[in-house]
């Protein structure tokens, strides 16, 4: 067993963004990566439902083959160089935020079973202690299967999956903080 | 898949709560529903590989054009796990009010000048041993509204990731002896005293430079591997 206690997070508070803005990506997916290109859109709303103009999303996610660019992921699938699977975006003045990655491949889940296609992702603020963890899933996939749906109680099952919004290419997915609709966030 | 080890959770009382009501920006974006509890996947245990792409910037005082104003400090530590493994080549990203206790952000209002020498951040990859190591200035403290006469202690805000998507970590680190601890609702938002002191650096004579600057070290622990699978 450990020895040492794990340090306690701390808010990332308002003013972050000089520190992390040198890893800022909004474009996962250069040109040449294979795969569905899509644009993620939505807004991190708080328990008022007002937009969180000072949140930070961190994404991170398999290549279209399913494939994690990390060396714990020993499987026989191909890694694509310019594809590094992690992305991090802050919100505007109104909450809004807006990536563009490419819809992740299956990857394998608890006894066997695949997971269908999602992006990890951690939410910080100011107020937020600690991240938040939550995951976007893909509209029109099989959920029913996957391992992390199956532990959300079926009626806020949605707040995890995109729609599709009205240009092409285009998901819509909020983080709701609190409230009216709450996003699902994992103990992780 | 089979044989996949997780990441070990928090004792209870090691790690703030998301609603704590001394903090006030915390009432209306904690949510209100429990987390739902998940073992680690393949997707939890990886994360983000950050290699030579990104050029260290580890002397935070020597802007563009001329030297940061304030006092010299030097701050290392090493990252490691709950088992004392070193994390190896991983992101340390730190960021820090000026010494007048000044953000260069647009958003602070804060009624101090700015340090036109100094932007207050930096990165670096953690050596074999886990070992980080940033020149910058001692940040000052800084009023911010929380409750009256709310004043925040110097701190350096940390963000590190360590091996694995389920090991990623923000933190701030304090000062020694800083008055204003007693008092700071973001550093106390954690119940359990001993995890709590994690947060503050030891003033450290052997990294300290004469002639030069004072030392502070700051080990960041992060989750530690379970010792056997979840999934049988």
């Amino acid at each position: 067993m450990g020895t040492l206690g794990a340090t306690p997070s701390q808010t990332v508070g308002p003013f972050f963004s000089c520190g992390l803005e040198r890893l800022d990506a909004s474009d996962l997916a250069p040109p040449g990566v294979s795969g569905e290109r899509v644009t993620v859109e939505g807004r991190v709303l708080d328990g008022d439902g007002q937009g969180v103009p000072d949140a930070l999303l961190e994404l991170w996610q398999a290549n279209a083959n399913g494939r994690y660019a990390h060396p714990e992921d020993t499987q026989e699938r191909p890694l694509e160089p310019a594809f590094r699977g992690f992305g991090r975006v802050t919100t505007d003045g109104d909450g809004r935020f807006r990536f563009i990655t490419i819809k992740p491949g299956p990857v394998p889940g608890p006894g066997g079973t695949a997971q269908a296609p999602h992006v990890a992702v951690s939410v910080f603020a100011r107020g937020l202690q600690r991240r938040l963890v939550t995951r976007l899933y893909f509209p029109g996939d099989a959920h029913a299967t996957d391992y992390a749906m199956g532990l959300v109680p079926p009626s806020r099952r949605d707040t995890l999956v995109a729609r599709r919004g009205e240009a092409p290419g285009t998901l819509l997915w909020d983080v709701v903080l609190q409230g009216p609709g709450e996003t699902v966030f994992f103990d992780c | 898949m089979t044989g996949l080890r997780g990441y070990r959770r928090p004792s209870e009382g090691t790690q703030p709560p998301y609603l704590h009501p001394p903090y006030r920006s915390s009432l209306k974006r904690a949510p209100r529903e429990p987390l739902v509890r998940m073992e680690h996947t393949l997707s939890e245990v990886t994360g983000p590989v950050f290699g030579d792409d990104l050029a260290d910037r580890c002397d935070l005082t020597r802007g563009p054009r001329g030297e940061a104003l304030g006092e010299r400090i030097v701050v290392s530590g090493r990252v490691l796990d709950e088992d004392g493994r070193p994390a190896r080549g991983t992101l340390v990203e730190v960021w820090q009010a000026n010494s007048a206790g000044r953000y260069l952000h647009a958003v602070d209002q804060h009624d101090a000048p700015l340090d036109p020498h100094f932007a207050g951040c930096g990165h670096a990859r953690t050596d074999d041993e886990g070992r980080y190591r940033f020149v910058t200035i001692r940040p000052g403290a800084y009023p911010w509204r929380n409750h009256a006469n709310a004043w925040r202690p110097a701190h350096i805000h940390f963000s590190v990731f360590g091996p694995a998507f389920a090991t990623r970590l923000v933190t701030q680190m304090y000062f020694p002896g800083d008055p204003l601890l007693a008092f700071d609702p973001i550093f106390n938002c954690t119940a359990d005293e001993t995890a709590r002191a994690r947060l503050v650096s030891a003033f450290d004579w052997d990294t300290t430079t004469p002639e030069h600057s004072l030392g502070y070290h700051f080990d960041i622990v992060l989750a530690g591997r379970e010792a056997t699978p979840w999934e049988r």
